[in-house]
């Protein structure tokens, strides 16, 4: 079985969810809306204070083509236009709107009637691609990447596949694999779609050995797009990576940065985005949903659900059972990758794939010891960095160093910090270096 | 015999070959150095702090040799040293510097554990840069100290300490040399390098950076300003002046009046005087008058005892509420008679020469108030 | 909510691993090579190592406690445990026992806790006392009791001749036909040979290696190197002169293997990245059959060691991992 080729750790997997179906969560009482849920410049708001919104209106623009504009998850009245801590903890624009009864924009259409290629053959990649950056379609894995950017790679570089990233090599979540056992056919659809905005002929959907029903229904259904491939992957961490993910599907390996993964040939899309590719294209529905697993080992009732942006995640864990006394850490994503959050009243996000929750022994961070030169994070770095290296440079401020060592090639993965034996907080100094050291390239660049 | 002659012989010979290859590779590659630069160097603190804005002292006293030889030391200054150190380098130099104002670091943050309730555990480096990407710290202002210390691991001259109990910095004025390091190691600018005004060494300040509106700064830190503008109504000088939801004092403009301080309703405005410690003087105005009375009976008990002369006119020009720090000096007196604190009843002399200057304004607002 | 939230950054699980687990799993894949050496050596055996682990242990703790003043002390890490046992494998299990102890104290106080204590030292502890014990009391730390003779008994001290000064007296007389001395290969295996405390059963040592390669506590990457380089060397050698012993015999005789399983894959001392520890790995092999054949003691393995430990921060220097994506284009 396929998998990329340096480093990598295996997790446990605590998949708690994956046997509950979707289910659709309650509206919010009041929808929060941070302007900031993509990588980008921020979107700008068009509302203001007493506007009447309905479902799918948009209520803030791009603010730029690196951006993506924010549609309404809600019917109702915008209370104000405000500020929100979202999940980086710090205080960001957003719009409220009390929710008022479920009123959808008429364009939209909700019936569950597939609609294929077949049904539209009239559609060119560019208006595919038009259609994505007006729906505010973005990277759901996470990242949040403008979806429309990727697709329209710079001059000089030929996209050749489009990779589907449904690995979800995070433990705990479980809202790709859902996603999957119950929206095949429309995924295969936004798959096809994606292909023929980036004019490409070869489709794969990489899917992890753990999720053998996910791969079981997707290589029956794609029987039917000669074009489609479905690849199974060895269960590895960090898979989904964009550039571990190439290279477990297709065997190339994207150069340091600032090389794209279409440098070699490759867009990586997230398995949600497919999906919301589809219900843009096809049904009109711009992105104000999404599906969000809500787990935890000492939850009552892990779930996944299909939530409208904009709902608290307090909400959301209410549903569940409610938060369990003996709650150490809420952690908004995967617990490999995910943030923290000092407070649960955190909207849902375009890029909040799910809320996990640990309890106080669990959530707790080992006492750091001595490094004793194990190796063992070396080994584990997906990147083929050094760690130990990266970390104890980055601590004393020799940044010349690290930048000399490739620390911009660090995807943040934690590898190195879930496999060291001595609990040493190295990927908080490694971000630390890292961050320094963009803000002295850019710098640099800025001088030239 | 032979064998020690050969060997004399020998060893001889290598030694004057290698005298002669030292001496020609030392000509052929000495590298000249301006011999000036030496001289700058060996005044300077050698403390290599980097607050000059240069790479150590050698870097700066390189720099002092350039900038004279191109006519000027303007906008050189060892922070370390301050004038007493850019006068000697002129001297060497053969050039003029004009007077420099003396700087004091500062800490923008009164977020004690009592004014700002922690509401998450922060579990990670204890640095405040990592603490900074990780969210707005422990407590909920996003603007506040994050108490992990990065300011006190940058400074090298011992000068600030975490004080345990509010888990705040402290900057200890007399031994700050406004070096800067400590200001560059703090993600989140709270402290500044602040102009101390003139001879008198005192400075009003706002202690907070948060710039989030009132009602939220407040529900994070009882100790926020909530940008009221009181003090920039109360200024008569155009020092004060509130942006982005956060008052500033403007310390070239400011004339130490402390109408400001008696107008904020949140005491974030804050008295410093670099010559002792930070009082703290949230002269609240009962206990202020009790201080006063305090300070009058142990001036008078003090007054008799006084062995000689030189203090007589502290205790007359300072018949006012006493600062805190006054009030250690004057505790000093009764003792002086003991004669192993003659070392205190040098410091009392120092004061006394330092306050031998017309009431400051804050003081004779005090004064007309009783 | 009663609790007030963890905050800290990703990632937020962990896998368990701690530098316990890997220090004793260390240890427990020393027990075999401990009960084969009572069974070879009797009490001897027993007494040695538990004096070495015992002082090992009492200097790392006093030296924490009162020279460097820790507040967090590195005892019971396991680390001193592993130092204080692969010192005692490296030594006759006839050894004064005040000799052990000073061995101990160079170990743990010079080579250990001098350079800053767990994960900061130079050289391996174990093999920096074994060569230190080496050169102050070589008469003692050569004179090897006669194996198989019971245990229950305290061996004396008796000069048993080992596999390697049979070699060595081989090179040194030009006659191939000393080496007929050697014991066969399968006493060899076992271990019914004179030699160091731990060293002379290579089956139990090989017990040990497949246990911490199966439990992750080192790769193969520096254990194989090691033995191919010696089996291709020596056996070269073999070839172009008999006077040098069989590749087998060189394998299986004296330090090399307890030396390339446990004492170069220490990890503190040994390079970082898997090109550089194969690179460490040939090193070792190539300088101790050198140092074998070529030098003044019957012994290279502990010397080849130590001189590598010294190469290794050069080598981490020079052997960076493979980046991804370097060779992509």
């Amino acid at each position: 079985m396929k998998t990329f080729r340096i480093g990598g750790v295996h997790p446990a997997e605590n998949k708690l969810s994956a046997a509950e179906p979707i289910k659709i969560a309650d509206l919010p009482k009041i929808a929060v809306f941070p302007m900031g849920q993509h990588i980008g410049a921020p979107a700008k708001p068009i509302v203001k204070k007493g506007d009447k919104v309905k479902v799918g209106q948009m209520i803030a623009e791009a603010g730029g083509f690196v951006s993506a504009p924010i549609f309404s998850s809600v019917s109702g009245t915008v209370l104000k236009v405000d500020t929100v801590v979202d999940a980086s903890g710090y205080a960001k624009p957003a719009v409220y709107i009390t929710v008022e009864g479920d009123e959808w924009d008429e364009a939209i259409d909700r019936s569950d009637k597939l609609v294929t290629l077949k049904d539209k053959p009239e559609l060119t990649g560019k208006e595919i691609i038009e259609k994505i950056q007006k729906a505010g379609i973005v990277g759901m894995g996470g990242a949040c990447f403008p979806c429309h950017v990727k697709l329209m790679p710079p001059p000089g570089s030929k996209p050749e596949w489009v990779i589907i990233n449904a690995v979800e090599c995070e433990p705990y979540l479980t809202a790709d694999h859902r996603l999957m056992l119950e929206k095949a056919d429309q995924i295969l659809v936004g798959v096809s779609l994606l292909m023929k905005a980036a004019n490409v002929n070869k489709g794969y959907i990489g899917i992890e050995s753990n999720k053998p029903d996910a791969i079981k229904l997707m290589q029956e259904k794609v029987s039917a797009y000669p074009n489609i491939e479905v690849v199974p992957l060895k269960v590895k961490y960090p898979q989904g990576g964009e550039k571990q993910l190439i290279d477990a599907v297709v065997g190339r390996q994207v150069p340091a940065p600032p090389a794209l993964p279409v440098s070699v040939g490759a867009i990586i899309q997230n398995v949600g985005t497919a999906y919301a590719v589809y219900e843009a294209v096809m049904k009109n529905k711009p992105l104000f949903e999404r599906v969000v697993t809500v787990t935890g080992k000492s939850l009552k009732q892990p779930s996944n659900f299909l939530t409208r942006m904009g709902t608290p995640m307090s909400q959301l864990i209410d549903a569940c059972g409610g938060l369990p006394e003996d709650t150490g850490k809420v952690i908004g994503g995967g617990p490999m990758m995910g943030k923290a959050l000092m407070n649960i009243e955190v909207p849902i996000c375009k890029g909040s794939s799910g809320v996990l929750i640990m309890n106080d022994k669990e959530a707790r961070r080992g006492e750091p010891q001595p490094c004793i030169r194990c190796a063992k994070c070396v080994s584990a770095c997906p990147m083929g960095l050094e760690p130990y290296l990266l970390a104890t440079c980055s601590g004393n401020g020799m940044w010349e160093k690290v930048e000399a060592e490739d620390i911009t090639s660090c995807i943040e993965c934690g590898s190195c910090q879930f496999t060291c034996p001595s609990n040493r907080p190295m990927l908080d100094l490694i971000r630390l270096g890292k961050s320094t050291v963009m803000g002295i390239i850019r710098a640099r660049n800025a001088k030239k | 015999m032979n064998v020690i002659l050969i060997a004399v012989i020998v060893l001889g010979a290598i030694g004057l070959i290698a005298a002669l290859v030292l001496f020609f590779v030392s000509k052929k590659f000495a590298v000249k150095e301006d011999p000036r630069i030496g001289q700058v160097s060996e005044v300077l603190p050698q403390a290599n702090c980097g607050g000059c804005g240069f790479p150590g002292c050698g870097g700066f006293a390189s720099a002092c040799v350039k900038a004279a030889d191109a006519g000027s030391l303007e906008g050189l200054l060892c922070p370390v040293g301050g004038q007493p150190v850019m006068e000697k380098v002129a001297s060497i130099l053969g050039m003029q510097v004009g007077a420099s104002a003396p700087k004091v670091a500062v800490v923008r943050c009164n977020g004690t554990c009592e004014n700002r309730p922690r509401v998450a555990v922060y579990d990670g480096v204890k640095s405040c840069r990592v603490a900074n990407t990780t969210c707005s710290g422990e407590t909920n202002c996003a603007y506040g100290c994050l108490g992990c210390g990065d300011c006190v691991a940058a400074c090298q001259f011992d000068a600030i300490k975490m004080n345990p109990v509010t888990g705040l910095p402290e900057v200890d004025a007399t031994k700050c040399t406004a070096c800067g390091a400590c200001a560059k190691a703090c993600p989140r600018n709270i402290i500044e390098i602040r102009i101390v005004s003139g001879d008198k060494k005192e400075a009003f300040y706002v202690e907070c950076m948060n710039k989030d509106k009132g009602a939220v700064a407040t529900k994070a830190c009882a100790a926020a300003c909530i940008a009221c503008m009181k003090c920039e109504k109360v200024c008569g000088f155009d020092a004060v002046h509130v942006e982005n939801n956060l008052a500033y004092i403007d310390p070239n403009k400011c004339q130490l009046c402390g109408e400001c301080e008696k107008a904020c309703p949140k005491q974030v405005i804050t008295f410093m005087d670099i010559n002792g410690k930070k009082p703290k003087p949230k002269l609240a105005a009962a206990p202020a008058a009790k201080t006063a009375a305090t300070a009058k009976a142990a001036t008078k008990a003090a007054a008799p005892k006084a062995p000689s002369t030189p203090r007589e006119p502290i205790i007359v020009k300072y018949d006012a509420p006493l600062l805190p720090s006054q009030q250690i000096v004057l505790a000093g007196t009764i003792d002086l008679d003991a004669p192993e604190k003659q070392e205190s009843a040098g410091k009392i002399a120092e004061i006394e020469h330092k306050y031998d200057a017309p009431l400051l304004p804050s003081q004779q607002i005090l004064l007309g108030g009783k | 909510m009663a609790n007030k939230l963890i905050v800290s950054l990703s990632p937020h699980v962990h896998s368990n691993d701690t530098v316990q687990k890997n220090m004793y799993g260390v240890c427990i894949a020393l027990l075999p090579a401990l009960v084969c050496s009572f069974v070879i050596f009797g009490v001897g055996a027993i007494t040695v190592t538990a004096v070495s682990v015992a002082s090992c242990v009492f200097f790392e703790w006093a030296i924490n406690k009162y020279l460097m003043k820790n507040d967090k002390p590195t005892v019971t890490d396991g680390s001193a445990i592993l130092t204080g046992l692969l010192l005692a494998f490296n030594v006759p299990s006839n050894l004064p026992l005040w000799i052990m102890i000073v061995g101990a104290l160079f170990a743990i106080g010079v080579v250990k806790m001098t350079f800053g204590g767990l994960g900061c030292n130079l050289f391996n502890p174990a093999l920096a006392g074994r060569a230190f014990l080496l050169i102050s009391f070589p008469v003692q730390m050569t004179t090897w009791p006669v194996p198989m003779q019971g245990f229950g008994t305290y061996l004396d001290a008796e000069t048993a001749a080992t596999p390697l000064s049979i070699m060595k007296a081989a090179v040194k007389a030009g006659d191939a036909s000393i080496l007929e001395q050697l014991p066969n290969a399968m006493d060899m295996l076992v271990g019914r040979t004179g030699g160091c405390l731990g060293e002379v059963s290579a089956l139990a040592i090989i017990v040990g290696l497949i246990f911490m390669l199966a439990k992750k506590i080192i790769t193969w990457h520096i254990p194989v190197s090691i033995i191919v380089t010696v089996l291709v060397f020596s056996g070269l050698m073999n070839l172009a002169n008999p006077v040098y012993a069989s590749p087998v015999a060189e394998l299986l005789s004296g330090g090399l293997l307890l030396g390339a399983v446990f004492m170069a894959t220490d990890y503190v001392t040994s390079p970082m990245s898997k090109k550089g520890q194969l690179i460490y790995g040939v090193a070792i092999g190539f300088l101790t059959v050198v140092i074998r054949t070529f030098g003044a003691y019957p012994e290279g393995m502990s010397f080849a060691i130590l001189i590598m430990n010294a190469f290794t921060p050069l080598i981490n220097n020079y052997c960076k991992p493979k980046r991804f994506g370097e060779v992509a284009k």
